[in-house]
């Protein structure tokens, strides 16, 4: 491919998924695209290449750009943040939503939807504080294929063994054949909507918890700022964000705060200053930030 | 530094699992059979059994259920890991005391996570 190409390509997921790709990661277009063509019927990358110069195939303008994303997900991924969740976070949530009882959660880059069931399977442990409750989850993603497989809830022996716990799966998942499915009673629990986190999601309202794990990895300071600073507007004061291992605020934006003691979890800053007043709903954990 | 009794009638498994375990920082100790991994257990508890279902002269099965109880034998986690991997199997073993288990084929990540959950790792 030569370097206009490339620089063009760079460019297009750069604008279409926020996705940064350097010179050395040339091998991943070529082993990642080439399929695509192959599959559309052009004989190389530059057909691609001039293919979706000319911008009219909004198909292949769409599939070029999902099957640049990498979607590698696991049950309870990096474990401890899900640990968390259960043990700090939605404790505190859950005293602090008593009276409007309702909790909503986004996971905000879902992919094949571990990360969100993994989430319905901790508030289905939960269920007995939580009777009554409105609870919705929503996962989104940019890819349309991996949502299919998500909504599916259809999981092969070997991602059921990357970090799901054999109770849980005894538990929560039926054996299909090969594969094992997660149960509809979770399946339902999760709402599943394509969603690209360059563009505006206000809309999708106020979340107390959201997950954003494993994808500002791929973006550059400025998107991931600004993707940051419009996440914390849908958060209420005392809402929680996560981050992969891998991500943080630090560096990115002044508006979130590590939360202290608890490894990847981020608060609006303005909450550490009101840590004092009795209000603000997470103050077991309000008060480890202080 | 935490010590996995290796139970396996397969050579080749036993020394795939032992360098995934070594790796881990594991000291490992290897039976053939339940019965060979009872005399084990009864010279000196480890910390951690991998332990395969279908074997000669005593399953997986049958050790787990005597392992638990032995003096001591409540102790170790057991983690399964066999080629059995319909649901029926794996609610017996947990009904006979197994912590975890894997379905084979397995991998280095795998044992990995797997020996993470129940806290080992
Ligand atoms: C590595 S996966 C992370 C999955 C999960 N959050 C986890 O931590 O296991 C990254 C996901 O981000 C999605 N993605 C990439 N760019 C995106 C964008 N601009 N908007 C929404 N999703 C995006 C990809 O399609 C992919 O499924």
């Amino acid at each position: 491919m030569n370097k206009s190409d490339f620089d063009f390509l760079c460019d297009f997921l750069r604008q279409r998924s926020g996705l940064i790709l350097s010179q050395d990661k040339m091998y991943l277009i070529e082993s990642r695209l080439l399929p695509v063509a192959k599959k559309n019927g052009l004989k190389s990358l530059e057909e691609l290449v001039a293919a979706i110069r000319r911008g009219q195939d909004k198909k292949l303008v769409q599939l070029v750009t999902e099957a640049m994303t990498t979607n590698e997900s696991f049950f309870f991924r990096d474990k401890t943040p899900f640990d968390t969740l259960r043990d700090q976070v939605l404790p505190a949530l859950i005293e602090a939503r008593g009276s409007s009882r309702q909790l909503r959660i986004w996971s905000a880059a879902a992919s094949t939807g571990q990360e969100p069931y993994s989430i319905a399977m901790i508030l289905k442990d939960l269920q007995a504080r939580m009777q009554g409750w409105r609870l919705d989850i929503i996962g989104t993603d940019l890819s349309h294929e991996v949502l299919e497989k998500a909504r599916a809830g259809m999981y092969s022996q070997f991602e059921v063994q990357r970090g799901l716990p054999i109770q849980m799966l005894v538990k929560y998942f039926k054996q299909i054949g090969e594969m094992w499915q997660i149960d509809a009673g979770l399946r339902a629990m999760v709402n599943f909507q394509p969603g690209n986190l360059l563009e505006r999601f206000d809309s999708l309202g106020k979340f107390d918890i959201i997950f954003c794990r494993n994808v500002l990895i791929y973006f550059d300071q400025e998107t991931k700022k600004d993707i940051l600073e419009r996440m914390v507007r849908q958060m209420p004061e005392d809402g929680m964000l996560f981050l992969g291992s891998a991500e943080t605020v630090l560096g990115v934006t002044d508006q979130l705060a590590a939360v202290k003691g608890l490894r990847g979890v981020y608060c609006k800053k303005s909450l550490l200053t009101t840590v004092s007043s009795p209000r603000p709903a997470a103050a077991p954990l309000a008060a480890k930030s202080a | 530094m935490k010590s996995c009794l290796i139970v396996d009638d397969s050579r080749v498994i036993r020394k795939v699992a032992r360098q995934i375990l070594e790796e881990l920082h594991f000291t490992t100790v290897e039976a053939v059979d339940g019965k060979e991994a009872l005399d084990c257990c009864r010279d000196s508890m480890p910390d951690a059994i991998l332990l395969d279902w279908n074997m000669p002269v005593m399953s997986g099965i049958d050790f787990l259920r005597k392992l638990r109880q032995e003096q001591g034998g409540e102790l170790p986690v057991v983690v399964f890991c066999t080629t059995e991997n319909d649901i029926e199997h794996i609610t017996e073993a947990i009904q006979a005391g197994a912590n975890e288990y894997i379905m084979k084929p397995f991998d280095r990540d795998i044992i990995e996570t797997k020996f993470t959950e129940v806290g080992l790792v």
